[in-house]
């Protein structure tokens, strides 16, 4: 194994204590990191308490921790300041978060575009806008190779397009997004942009002003970290204008029977307790990747999905779904085997200890547009290696042979 | 040899080839469409009945070999049984998958599926095709082709 995987590998106290364990399946749920761990542990353990409610020592150590947590999210993400950054349960809740306090606002008629390549998260909360508030839905096409088709981008915007809300990267194909077009199009349109970046975390810190969108959402579990937490980030105006979506303790200036005002961002999204441990741990998580060679990182990653695509691409009838070009994509890898049904493959698969996961991936309105009624993915993180591309191959080898 | 190949033994890969009951009938007393969300396999099931008896049932599956083998199990052997007979099948069924109960006497091939036992994401895959077939039973005389046994609300409207 190569020396700088196997240096990683042994901080995923998982993976360092399942030396066979080939772990594919990173698109759905990353490895935690051992600081991560560590750091949820330290705090449940030394700063256990409420935030913004107590004045006792300890829970001003818990607030620091939160605070602190928020400003790690917030370099990671190059965000203008940590009162951009509101943590959430996950991408999930961050996207409905902005289709709530943000698609409220809008009226009959107005328009949001999607893709066809959206997770689930990212289009069922607009088809629910569509039933509350009767805005017009529109989606962007996909190509052959499943990147989004941008030929039509302003006619597809129409004249009143209120948000664009894409994936940066598709959880199915891998494929990358033209961020920058999409950005150039949406002012053009005075649309405001919405980046799905759920699939992007795990593979480098962003930057959300060079990437010039308004609102990003990301899940910890993806990036490393514990689940149970996620971030939202929006512009400073724009969140400073959004009325909150959840009502509850902490998001409040002032409440009484007649009237309640609203607290600023970041805590006006965050009724409730929030998931502070769990916020504490991302951030160790995050700080961890903001020390790493990320452009080695790529390379490698790069190289093993060269590795991989070329070893599928002898396999009999198989297709591969997304890009065929390992730069135009993330290392996520979904095929299709005619006669073999995904979920006989990932079974055989975990015969071998490979974790891989085949199905839909909460994308059907992608897979019916590429064709296809399931797929098998194997997805690489920075802790996977050569040894885990050829066992797949070899795996795959051996489906072929028990089910066919 | 490992488990995946005690699971996948001929019997299921013959009997999921063998695809008894695949099609459509001209005419159905009840039909049913169920899909499995985790993986979008899907079981479309017709049946058509004497008096209260099974004379028939056709399937359209699309699914894994476990999936497709219960399928098939059925159209070899449901033409002949009744609602009541189907039901007990499937919870027998259902308890072997689930524990240790020793599975359908009366239809001793459904023990093939034993090995299934360990992986609980799979048991719906066997099920499923039972499962479509109960609900096609539920509604004879209701007419229209019904998929709403397992949809308990919808959004509607084309994109
Ligand atoms: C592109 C994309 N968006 C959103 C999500 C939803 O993330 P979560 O389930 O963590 O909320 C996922 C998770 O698979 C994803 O891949």
């Amino acid at each position: 194994m190569n020396a700088a995987v196997s240096a990683l590998r042994g901080q995923f106290p998982l993976l360092a204590a399942a030396p066979g364990m080939h772990y594919l399946d990173s698109a759905a749920t990353a490895q935690i990191h051992g600081a991560a761990l560590d750091a949820v542990i330290r705090h449940e353990t030394t700063c256990r308490a409420n935030v913004m409610r107590g004045t006792y020592a300890l829970a001003e150590a818990a607030d620091r921790a939160f605070d602190a947590a928020r400003h790690s999210v917030a370099r990671f993400l190059n965000a203008g300041s940590a009162e951009e950054i509101v943590f959430t349960a996950g991408a999930t809740a961050a996207l409905n978060l902005v289709a709530q306090a943000f698609g409220n606002t809008f009226q009959a008629g107005d328009r949001v575009l999607i893709s066809v390549a959206e997770h689930h998260s990212n289009f069922v909360p607009w088809q629910m806008l569509r039933e509350r508030t009767g805005i017009e839905l529109a989606l962007i096409p996909v190509g052959a190779d499943g990147v989004l088709d941008l030929t039509c981008l302003l006619e597809l915007m129409g004249s009143r397009c209120r948000l664009v809300a894409v994936t940066q990267c598709s959880n199915v194909t891998g494929a990358w997004t033209d961020v920058a077009a999409i950005v150039a199009a949406a002012r053009q349109a005075g649309a405001r942009v919405l980046l799905d970046g759920a699939q992007a975390v795990q593979h480098g810190p962003q930057d959300v002003r060079a990437l010039g969108v308004d609102f990003y959402a990301f899940s910890g579990h993806k990036c490393f970290g514990p689940g149970g937490v996620g971030v939202l980030w929006g512009r400073a105006e724009l969140l400073a204008a959004m009325p909150p979506f959840l009502g509850g303790g902490g998001m409040i200036g002032e409440v009484t029977p007649a009237l309640t005002t609203w607290a600023a961002p970041p805590q006006r999204f965050e009724a409730g307790t929030p998931p502070i441990a769990q916020a504490v741990g991302l951030a160790a998580a995050l700080e961890w990747m903001m020390t790493l060679d990320w452009a080695a990182i790529r390379e490698r990653e790069d190289a093993l999905c060269r590795q991989l695509i070329a070893g599928l691409q002898r396999i009999p009838q198989l297709r591969l779904l997304g890009p065929v070009a390992a730069a135009a994509r993330a290392p996520i890898v979904s095929f299709d085997i005619p006669g073999l049904h995904p979920h006989d493959i990932c079974q055989v698969l975990d015969g071998h200890g490979l974790a891989l996961r085949g199905g839909h991936h909460c994308a059907q309105p992608l897979l019916a547009a590429l064709g296809a009624e399931a797929c098998t993915r194997s997805s690489i993180a920075l802790y996977n290696d050569e040894a885990d591309i050829q066992a797949l191959l070899d795996g795959l080898a051996e489906a072929r042979r028990t089910l066919l | 040899m490992n488990d995946s190949n005690a699971l996948y033994q001929d019997a299921i890969k013959q009997m999921a080839q063998a695809a008894h009951g695949h099609g459509q009938l001209d005419s159905a007393s009840g039909e049913a469409r169920l899909d499995n969300p985790l993986c979008g396999d899907r079981v479309r099931m017709q049946v058509a009945l004497e008096g209260a008896r099974i004379a028939a049932v056709a399937h359209q599956t699309k699914g894994c070999l476990l999936c497709r083998a219960a399928a098939s199990l059925l159209g070899a052997r449901a033409p002949g049984q009744d609602a009541a007979a189907i039901e007990a099948v499937a919870g027998e069924l259902d308890a072997m998958l689930k524990g240790a109960a020793p599975g359908p006497a009366a239809w001793p091939e459904l023990a093939m599926f034993i090995p299934a036992r360990a992986y609980a994401s799979r048991h719906r895959c066997v099920l499923l095709p039972f499962r479509a077939l109960q609900a096609a039973l539920g509604k004879v005389g209701a007419g229209a082709t019904a998929n709403a046994a397992e949809n308990h609300g919808e959004i509607k409207g084309a994109l």
